[in-house]
């Protein structure tokens, strides 16, 4: 080999011959992603692990579904318009995330403040719905105690919004983070991370309202 | 950099190329307008698939009994919007590890979900009716 490319990094032909046969040179072409890469691959495979884990739940859900212990059905309990105000808003705060991850690509200290303060509050709204929707069932008494149908139910969504609250702290500690210290590099992944969280919450949230509130209030002859 | 790297292909990744989920890569970021249109194309389709999901559970239009697996595929197709629009994952090769993390999620989920249901579905096939099994105990 000639000693040109034993410059590494210099020379893409050598990284490209280390990489082909195994042996990374540990930098330039052919060597390790860079940390953004890294950090959001790695934030990846956390978000897909915990959509594996409500997948467990979903299933819990979908096995118990029937067990009402004679209590109240999925179809005496779910309110669809509560819901469909409840989308609304995590679908409106998934965009205004996007939107805050333009304004940080732009560097606007201002416009990155203002959508994330939309998304918080629309984040906000949604949790004060859920609340108000589980502490009317607890109410009518159809709590997490009545029935395993209840328990897997407010298991499920009840994992969704502790996620949701979760979130909201994380944003308003990324907003203060901005505002005290500027789109520095290890901000913006945090904020590439955070983005991510709050889309994929908003691809469960999908998932809850059409099969457990909108199968659910199909009349029962229509379910499989 | 030369441009020898670019088609360069290494146990499914573009090496040196390969992208994060969530957002375009820095250095070759689109015009702002075009990815301002991007999200709102995103959203404009997701509120058409949430309305239709609502409308499905009401109408006649649509088979009845076919109305739970309607629900289902409208649920998936939104996610699939969700993903592509506001998380950027698509096919390009630069995206192959995102891609293949994400299937790898999917069949976890399917074997989860679904095992679950045709093994519980069996085990109630098999067990006695409860009546008759209150019976047997008392």
């Amino acid at each position: 080999m000639s000693t040109s490319a034993l410059r590494l990094g210099q020379d893409p032909s050598f990284g490209r011959a280390a990489s082909a046969h195994g042996a990374a040179s540990g930098h330039g072409p052919g060597g390790p992603a860079p940390k953004r890469i890294v950090v959001g691959y790695g934030f990846w495979i956390f978000l897909l692990s915990d959509v594996v884990m409500f997948s467990a739940l979903f299933a819990a859900y979908a096995v118990l579904f029937k067990s009402t212990a004679g209590g109240p059905s999925a179809r005496d309990l779910f309110d669809l318009r509560n819901t469909a105000t409840e989308t609304a808003c995590l679908l409106a705060s998934s965009f205004t995330c996007g939107m805050a991850s333009l304004a940080v690509g732009q560097r606007s200290q201002k416009w990155t403040q203002i959508a994330l303060l939309v998304t918080g509050l629309l984040g906000f709204v949604f949790l004060v719905l859920e609340f108000r929707e589980f502490s009317g069932l607890v109410g009518r008494g159809a709590g997490p105690g009545r029935s395993a149908f209840l328990s897997s139910f407010f298991t499920l969504v009840g994992c969704h919004g502790a996620h949701v609250c979760a979130g909201l702290l994380w944003l308003g500690t990324m907003m203060a983070q901005f505002y005290a210290k500027g789109f520095r590099i290890d901000i913006r992944h945090r904020f590439l991370c955070f983005s991510l969280f709050w889309h994929a919450l908003d691809i469960i949230w999908v998932a809850i309202f059409s099969l457990v509130y909108l199968v659910g209030t199909l009349p029962p002859e229509l379910l499989p | 950099m030369s441009n020898e790297l670019e088609f360069e292909y290494d146990a499914g990744s573009y090496v040196g190329r390969d992208r994060t989920p969530g957002e375009p890569s820095e250095e070759e970021r689109p015009p702002l307008r075009q990815e301002v249109r991007g999200y709102l194309l995103g959203l404009a389709l997701a509120t058409l698939l949430t309305i239709a999901s609502f409308w499905a559970v009401e109408t006649h239009l649509i088979y009845r009994p076919g109305a739970a697996v309607a629900l289902l595929v409208l649920a998936v197709a939104q996610m699939g919007i969700h993903l592509i629009f506001f998380l950027h994952i698509t096919t390009d090769p630069d995206n192959a590890n995102n891609v293949l993390a994400l299937a790898f999620g999917v069949l976890i989920v399917c074997l989860v979900v679904f095992g679950s249901l045709w093994v519980m579905s069996h085990l109630n096939h098999g067990m006695l009716p409860m009546q008759q099994l209150m019976q047997m105990q008392s």
